[in-house]
């Protein structure tokens, strides 16, 4: 066994999982798929002293359609996505996203609500969920709350999550189906954590449009000026330099390289919501 | 402090008693002495450790044996008799999809898993469907050529049942 000894918990309901994560200065930390956690704590990069076991919570597995949004449960599989065995309100990105992440004995047990939570920079669901407005509900010791997915991530790994608070459920607002979406990645290996991401919503018969990117050095970046541009039909390389100037002027202070990287996967993501 | 956990593996019962910090991989290895289910990185990154869990695969070395109390595990020994593995294992012989053998539990899991979901693959969909199995000596194409096969077999002799329902 490779992890530092620690006390486990598996949490019967949501209350029982947050009155065991609130235990004042010992380390209790939420398990969710495990597919981050449990590295880490074999590699000993995250110390714990108590696993909260979240899995077997059957409310944080259920998936409620609404009238104008979904709401995924926190623990819905990435392969669940994939396979379609939840309902879809993103005209297909978020199956397509889910498909794509990792390796697939990953996606069985990888979870969206884990993944959001933990707000690792350069993975999949935290640029896709801010580019769908989706919305974050939380539960804690003090209720209920809801927010949207931009508030939530404040930095890379850093949320606005609260002590002893858990991710309920994502609320994925349908989106209209005359909206298209465009979506690149740069990996170096297939499945492997992305260098750069960048997702496009461009909806011409209403002329909006939403462009994000990922993989930064930090929260997922919407490019407000850029997404205008787009909707305002600016297009080639005249959007390009719109992009990397907002890019360069977002104040993340990125390298030549990682400028020229994150703008051409957003270009490219834009070229990739025509095919659709 | 261990905890209690009771699971089928391999179709027989198991109950055990195991500090929450022990892997599912050392389970299977340590206590119950199965050890087709290799330990390569132990950090969910070479696959050579992929197993069934409740049907659908996982890894070893980041599951949890305390999270499996309940659950059916199928480890490679517990697919002796499985007509879509012994296809597989007739494959990755006459293609030669293995040399020394250590990434071929978690590749012959990955494979199965694959093919039961999808048996007409091209190439380039094998290759990105094992990319989260590691091997370090055959350089792949055997792999996929015996995956390829496998599963050329495997569609052609399930194909009539599949026409009569």
């Amino acid at each position: 066994m490779k992890p530092a000894p620690f006390d486990y918990h598996r949490a019967t309901s949501i209350d029982d999982a947050i009155a065991h994560l609130a235990s004042g200065d010992a380390i209790v930390r939420p398990l969710a798929g495990g597919q981050s956690l449990v590295p880490m704590l074999n590699l000993r990069l995250a110390p714990v002293d108590k696993l909260v076991d979240l899995t077997r919570i059957a409310a944080l597995r259920q998936t409620e359609e609404r009238l104008d949004c979904i709401r995924y449960g926190a623990l819905v599989t990435h392969a669940a996505f994939e396979d379609r065995r939840v309902p879809d309100a993103s005209n297909g990105l978020m199956p397509f996203v889910g498909s794509q992440i990792a390796y697939r004995a990953v996606r069985t047990r990888g979870t969206i609500g884990g993944a959001i939570a933990l707000a690792d920079p350069a993975a999949d669901w935290l640029t896709t969920i801010i580019a769908l407005e989706a919305e974050i509900a939380l539960a804690g010791p003090n209720g209920r709350r809801t927010m949207s997915g931009t508030d939530f991530a404040t930095g890379p790994y850093m949320t606005a999550i609260g002590d002893a608070e858990l991710i309920e459920a994502i609320i994925v607002p349908r989106r209209p189906n005359t909206e298209r979406w465009g979506h690149y990645k740069v990996a170096r290996k297939t499945g492997e954590y992305a260098e750069s991401m960048a997702i496009a919503l461009i909806d011409k018969a209403l002329g909006k449009a939403r462009l994000v990117v990922g993989a930064t050095d930090g929260a997922p970046l919407v490019l407000e000026r850029s997404s205008r541009e787009i909707a305002a039909g600016n297009v080639g390389d005249s959007l390009a330099a719109v992009i990397r100037a907002e890019l360069a002027e977002s104040g993340r202070d990125f390298s030549p390289e990682k400028l020229l990287l994150h703008c051409t996967t957003a270009v490219r993501a834009v070229a990739d919501s025509e095919k659709r | 402090m261990k905890t209690s956990i009771s699971a089928i593996i391999n179709g027989k019962p198991v109950q055990s008693s195991v500090e929450p910090r022990t892997s599912l991989a050392d389970l299977l290895r340590e206590e119950l002495r199965l050890t087709a289910t290799h330990l390569g990185c132990e950090q969910g990154v070479c696959g050579a450790c992929t197993v069934l869990v409740d049907g659908e695969p996982a890894r070893a070395c980041i599951t949890l044996a305390v999270g499996i109390d309940g659950s059916d595990v199928r480890t490679l020994e517990g697919l002796d008799q499985d007509a879509l593995m012994r296809v597989l294992k007739d494959a990755f012989h006459d293609k030669h999809g293995l040399q020394c053998g250590f990434c071929t539990p978690g590749m012959l899991i990955s494979a199965w898993d694959l093919l039961r979901r999808k048996p007409h693959l091209g190439e380039a969909e094998i290759r990105i469907a094992i990319s989260g199995n590691l091997c370090r000596c055959t350089g792949y194409q055997g792999i996929v050529r015996s995956i390829k096969a496998a599963g050329e077999k495997w569609a052609a002799r399930t194909a009539p049942a599949q026409e009569q329902a």
